[in-house]
Formats: C-alpha cells, sequence, structure tokens
C-alpha cells in the first residue's frame, strides 16, 4: 500500500475514472489549466482536454445545474466548487434539482453528479471562507452525503461516487488535503453508506467525521494513557443517510457517547445521532449523551478568537472527563 | 409548410386549447389540485418551434406550464392528464404533479418550478450532445420574466463560451404573474438582452404559428449546424390568470381584449378558411372530435386509473439497488 496525500488520492480517484470511461468529466473554477485550488485535478487538463476538464466562469449555480443537466444525458460530472462557502449559491440546483429530479420524474430521470467542495476553518480565512454546509445537505432527501476522513477514503469515496446513479456531495476539508494516508495500490471502492471504526474501545463510543475523527482519535489517545479510559472512535464517513445501525452497535457495547463536530450545534449531526440513540438506544445509555460542537459565531478572523469558536482535542477529553463525572 | 401540416397544426393547436379548458374544469371540480398553470393564447409558439425542430429527437425542457410542451414532444395526452389527476399512469407516476411532466421516452426533459432553473439544465444537456456527437439540439422553453434570474445570465455566459447546440425561446407573455415587465425589467425587447453575450438571437410574434415556424427553422437550422447558441423571444399572451389562484385584476380589460383579437387558433383558422381548404364546419367537427376524445379517453382513463401506492411512498428516491453504495465490486 501506497502513501499518498489526501489531494492526490483525489487526483488518481479522477484519473482513473476519466480514463476509463470518456463521459466522466470534472469542472470547477480553476480546475483545468491551473490544476485546482488544491490539485485535485493537477495534470489533467494536458491529459484529457478542455473539452472534459472544464475550467468554469465563476457562476456556482449556473454551472452546477449544467453539471446535472449534462448528467440527465449520461454524463458523469465531477464538479469541483472551489469552498463550501460558495456552494450556498448552487443550492438551488443542487437541492431542487438533483436531489428531487428521481422523485419528480418517477424514476425516470436520474441526476449522477458528484460535487465535492472542501469546507470548515482553516487559518484565519474569515466568516465568509469557513463555514461547513454539510449539516444542510444531509437533510435533503434524494442527495448522498459523504464526507472522507484520510485519502484512502477521499479515493474510494469518490469512486464509488462517480459510478454511483444518485447525485453525491462529498464534503471535504481545506486543512486535510495535505494530510498523508495509506491508499490501497489496487483499485477501491469505498462503500457510500455505512461507518468505520477507527479506533477500538470499550468504555465510550466518540462520534466523528472528517477532521473530527483525528480529534477524537488524538482524545482517545490521552484518554487511553492519562485517565484510563478506552474510547471507541466511530468515523461517520457517510451523512445521508447515517448509519443508525453502526451508530447503536457501538453505544451497545459503550453505554456512553459523545459527538463531536466542527459545525455549530443546531440542526447538525451532532443532534441527529444524539436523536437515533434518544430513539434507538436509550436504554443502553449509562449517562446523558454530549455533543463538542462550534459556538455559534460567524467565524473570526484573529488566530486566538478562530481557534476558540471551534472544538478541538482538549475539548473532547473535556467532554469524556465530564460524562464520567471526573 | 404544406396545407396538410397547417390543418395538422390546427388541429393540435385546438386540442391543446381544449385540454387546458378541460383541466380547469378538473381543477373547479378538485380532480387536479396543486398549482395549475394553463397555456391558452401561447398555443403558436411550443408548435410552430416544436414543428421546425424534431419532437421526440431534440431535448426539450421547460417550467410549470408545461402540458402542451409535453404532448407537443409526444407524450400521451392521457398520461398528461393521469398526471394531473395524480395517478400511477401519470407521466411521472403521480409524483410530479401539473409544474413536473416528465417523458424521457419522448426527450420531454422535464417541468420545473424554480423559475430560471431550466436555463443551465439546457446547457448541460447541450454539453452533453457535444460530448456524444449526436445531431440533436436542446431547446428550453421559459417566460419573459425568468430572465431576470441570475440562471439566465450565467447559462447565456456558458452557452456562448462553449459555443453549445442550445436554443432558448423565451415565451414573452409580458407578465411575470401579476407584474408587468416594464415594471420589472430595464429593457423590455428579451432578445436584446443577450446581445451582450454575443448570442444569435432574433423576435417574432408568438401568435402567428407560421411566422413562429420560420423563425424557428431559422433557429434551430442554425444551432444544429454547430453554430452555436440561439434566442428567440416570441410576443404572446395567455389568456387566463397565471395560475387558478389568480384574478388578473392586473391587467387592464383593454389590452386583454387587443390580445383576444390575435388569437393563434382563429388566426390559423381564419386563414385556412380564406385560401378555400377549410370550412367553419370542418372546424366544428373537428373541436367535437376533439371535445369527445378528452372526454371520452383522456378524462375517463385518468379518472379510472389507480392511485400510486402508499407502500411506495419512498420509492425513487434513490437508485434502486445500486451496487456503488455498497463499494461495488470490492
Ligand atoms: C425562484 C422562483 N421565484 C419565484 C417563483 C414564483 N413564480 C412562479 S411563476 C412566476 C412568474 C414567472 O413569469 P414568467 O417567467 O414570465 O413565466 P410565465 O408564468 O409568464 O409563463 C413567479 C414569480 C418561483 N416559482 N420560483
Ligand atoms: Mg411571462
Amino acid at each position: 500500500m501506497a502513501q499518498m496525500m489526501y489531494w492526490e488520492a483525489i487526483r488518481r480517484a479522477h484519473d482513473e475514472e476519466m480514463a476509463r470511461d470518456p463521459l466522466v468529466i470534472a469542472m470547477g473554477e480553476d480546475i483545468g489549466v491551473a490544476g485546482g485550488t488544491y490539485k485535485a485535478t493537477q495534470g489533467l487538463y494536458d491529459k484529457y482536454g478542455p473539452e472534459r476538464v472544464i475550467d468554469t466562469p465563476i457562476s456556482e449555480n449556473g454551472y452546477t445545474g449544467l453539471g446535472i443537466g449534462a448528467s440527465f444525458l449520461g454524463v458523469r460530472p465531477i464538479i469541483e466548487i472551489m469552498s463550501v462557502n460558495f456552494a450556498w449559491l448552487a443550492t438551488d440546483q443542487i437541492i431542487n434539482t438533483a436531489a428531487k429530479v428521481r422523485y419528480m420524474s418517477g424514476g425516470q430521470l436520474g441526476a449522477p453528479v458528484v460535487i465535492r467542495s472542501p469546507g470548515g476553518t482553516a487559518h484565519q480565512l474569515g466568516a465568509q471562507h469557513s463555514a461547513r454546509m454539510e449539516k444542510v445537505f444531509m437533510g435533503i432527501a434524494g442527495l448522498r452525503v459523504v464526507t472522507p476522513s484520510n485519502p484512502r477514503q477521499a479515493y474510494g469515496l469518490l469512486k464509488s461516487a462517480v459510478r454511483c446513479d444518485d447525485p453525491v456531495f462529498i464534503n471535504e476539508h481545506e486543512l486535510m488535503y495535505n494530510m498523508k494516508g495509506e491508499v490501497p495500490d489496487e483499485e477501491y471502492f469505498h462503500p457510500l453508506e455505512g461507518s468505520e471504526i477507527a479506533r477500538e474501545g470499550s468504555d465510550i463510543t466518540l462520534f466523528g467525521y472528517n477532521i473530527s475523527v483525528h480529534w477524537c482519535l488524538q482524545a482517545a489517545e490521552t484518554l487511553a494513557k492519562e485517565h484510563g479510559i478506552e474510547a471507541e472512535v466511530v468515523d461517520l464517513y457517510a451523512l445521508n443517510p447515517l448509519d443508525r445501525e453502526g451508530i447503536v452497535a457501538s453505544v451497545s457495547k459503550t453505554h456512553k457517547a459523545v459527538v463531536v463536530e466542527e459545525a455549530e450545534a443546531p440542526v447538525g449531526v451532532g443532534s441527529e445521532v444524539m436523536a437515533i440513540l434518544n430513539e434507538d438506544c436509550f436504554f443502553e445509555l449509562d449517562a446523558p449523551p454530549a455533543r463538542v460542537s462550534a459556538k455559534m459565531v460567524p467565524i473570526p478572523y484573529n488566530r486566538a478568537l478562530e481557534k476558540a469558536a471551534i472544538p478541538n482535542a482538549k475539548d473532547v477529553v473535556a467532554a469524556v472527563l465530564k460524562l464520567f463525572g471526573r | 409548410m404544406n396545407v396538410a401540416d397547417k390543418k395538422r397544426l390546427l388541429r393540435e393547436m385546438l386540442f391543446a386549447r381544449r385540454f387546458e379548458e378541460r383541466c380547469y374544469e378538473a381543477y373547479v371540480e378538485r380532480k387536479i389540485g396543486g398549482f395549475l398553470h394553463l397555456y391558452p393564447g401561447q398555443e403558436a409558439c411550443v408548435h410552430g418551434v416544436m414543428e421546425a425542430a424534431r419532437p421526440g429527437h431534440d431535448y426539450v425542457i421547460t417550467g410549470y406550464r408545461d402540458h402542451v410542451h409535453a404532448i407537443k414532444c409526444g407524450t400521451d395526452p392521457k398520461a398528461v392528464m393521469a398526471e394531473l389527476f395524480g395517478k400511477e399512469t401519470g407521466c411521472s407516476k403521480g409524483r410530479g404533479g401539473s409544474m413536473h411532466l416528465f417523458d424521457v421516452e419522448h426527450r420531454f426533459m422535464g417541468g420545473y418550478a424554480l423559475v430560471g432553473g431550466p436555463f443551465p439544465l439546457a446547457a448541460g444537456m447541450a454539453k452533453a450532445i457535444k460530448m456524444k456527437g449526436g445531431d440533436e439540439i436542446a431547446i428550453c422553453f421559459l417566460g419573459d420574466a425568468a430572465n431576470n434570474q441570475g440562471t439566465f445570465h450565467e447559462s447565456m455566459n456558458m452557452a456562448a463560451v462553449w459555443n453549445l447546440p442550445v436554443l432558448y425561446v423565451c415565451e414573452n407573455n409580458l407578465y411575470g404573474i401579476g407584474t408587468r415587465i416594464d415594471r420589472s425589467t430595464a429593457v423590455l425587447d428579451q432578445y436584446k438582452r443577450v446581445c451582450g453575450y454575443g448570442i444569435e438571437a432574433a423576435q417574432e410574434d408568438g401568435q402567428d404559428v407560421e411566422k413562429v415556424y420560420a423563425a424557428a427553422k431559422k433557429a434551430v437550422d442554425y444551432v444544429r449546424s454547430g453554430k452555436g447558441p440561439y434566442f428567440l423571444e416570441l410576443l404572446t399572451y395567455r389568456y387566463r390568470g397565471h395560475s387558478m389562484s389568480d384574478s388578473n385584476a392586473y391587467r387592464e380589460k383593454e389590452e386583454e381584449r387587443a390580445w383576444s383579437k390575435r388569437d393563434p387558433i382563429i388566426i390559423l383558422r381564419d386563414r385556412l378558411i380564406e385560401a378555400g381548404e377549410l370550412t367553419l364546419d370542418d372546424y366544428k367537427q373537428m373541436d367535437n372530435e376533439i371535445l369527445d376524445e378528452i372526454e371520452n379517453e383522456i378524462i375517463k382513463f385518468a379518472e379510472e386509473s389507480p392511485e400510486p401506492k402508499v407502500e411506495e411512498l419512498e420509492k425513487y428516491v434513490l437508485a434502486e439497488n445500486d451496487p456503488w453504495v455498497k463499494g461495488g465490486v470490492n
């Protein structure tokens, strides 16, 4: 197995799928000649040409709609939206068209598009470049939402998403493109549903997704070393649908749960996981589950304020200790 | 267009008129629910354009005022009426309704309810056509007020910069619901608005189907020959309210009277009568046949069709048994 960076894994998935199927195209702002803001399409323009690696105008709703329209006729667009903060402009086409067209047409027409976009707080990018949108998309019927936490998932999720007949939103993270990890040498397709146990444990379950999986893993190390608590870390790489069974299975074993998300708490992944625990797992719980989430503020520019706005591994440790009454 | 074509077109347009009028009644009878946008007055637009194009071959997309567009593409009117009645036999299996008719087999790629939504979808279909190398074109029918959406400008720009085989037809009926065009739109001639994108454009009388046909022929040939997108504005008028909940109180009676004298069906009918190709009796007989078909075949079919099964409520949300959801072949 090769070590690969997150962006390289995404690039490899593009390349393999484009080589396999001439109807797979990539589109987005600066993805062609410039190779992509995060290099996810580097070199593909030279290899596949301007008809298939398309530098779009800055028209998020327009080019997303164009990709969706092309997908009606069998084209498989991989649309990169430079930042999820710009994806708000494309919500009309993503939600009103892509997610609903199969249903509205009684199953006649699908929109097999992949929309990739990084969200989350990076380094002092300010309020309009630091938001997250997965909580918006995960509540939409007809739209799959996945969010890779490592290069292997980034590669395998994109591979499956391109081939899946449903529209898939892939939530990436600006801070993760240079993360290294193992990716299988042979072709690999990651399931678009389910969850993964990133670390086994018996005392509590920490639920994370995308970047927060890493905060959970860090926290789990501290908890084991310093507090004798063995935390299980469950990676919710699929947000729509959420892995109800996997969530319940882990907590039925550990009897305690903390959900960790980079986004604000209201109407988010945490609230949804807690609702599932409440509905399906209530009598397995030894303590009220907790959430570790961002503060309800537009992300500030100032470094210290920015850090204080979003959670980290220490916050996770603190939440767990509180739950254990320590 | 020869005489036989003209007579057929007259029949099709009269059928469209009677079909829509019957929808109105069915709505009052509460057989049809939701929003219902009818087409009387604008028949020459879709008929003239699609006469110049290839229905069932070219890809057509439009807004919510879509019944006649679907039928002209080849959708069985029975399936359209059944859809309005919310039946399983409807062209969208009762899941879409009046504003969301679909018939992919006939390349009617749907009615969409977000004003301006279809502009980029049509450009995307054109992109796909271009990639696949077919001789089809994409045709997008929308209203005048839709041109004030961002998608209009975004799509015109993309269609032009990528030279896409798409024909945009603007059915300018002077109103967006109750707002007259001069109160919402800085430039009244809609075809002029695309010159900023370097797109070929024309304006034509939308009440005379022969003129529409001639203008559309030019437009369709242009697009099909690979020269790029085209924007055709048709000046027309809707004879009823915007939708069933609309009283039309915002329109001057004088304006309505003037446009009612330019009824596209009457214009063609009288022209055929003057040329000695049709008598008023022929026309009345045609009308009776149509009314009979609508009542005894179409309405009957819709009435007698089964409702969708409630157990199948969640069908069609996602693709069924897609192997890649489970990671495919690993
Ligand atoms: C995005 C959006 N905004 C508002 C509406 C409500 N609405 C429905 S039709 C309409 C007017 C559209 O007029 P036009 O494009 O001229 O088409 P016409 O109805 O005249 O055929 C409006 C405002 C909508 N459906 N979608
Ligand atoms: Mg109008």
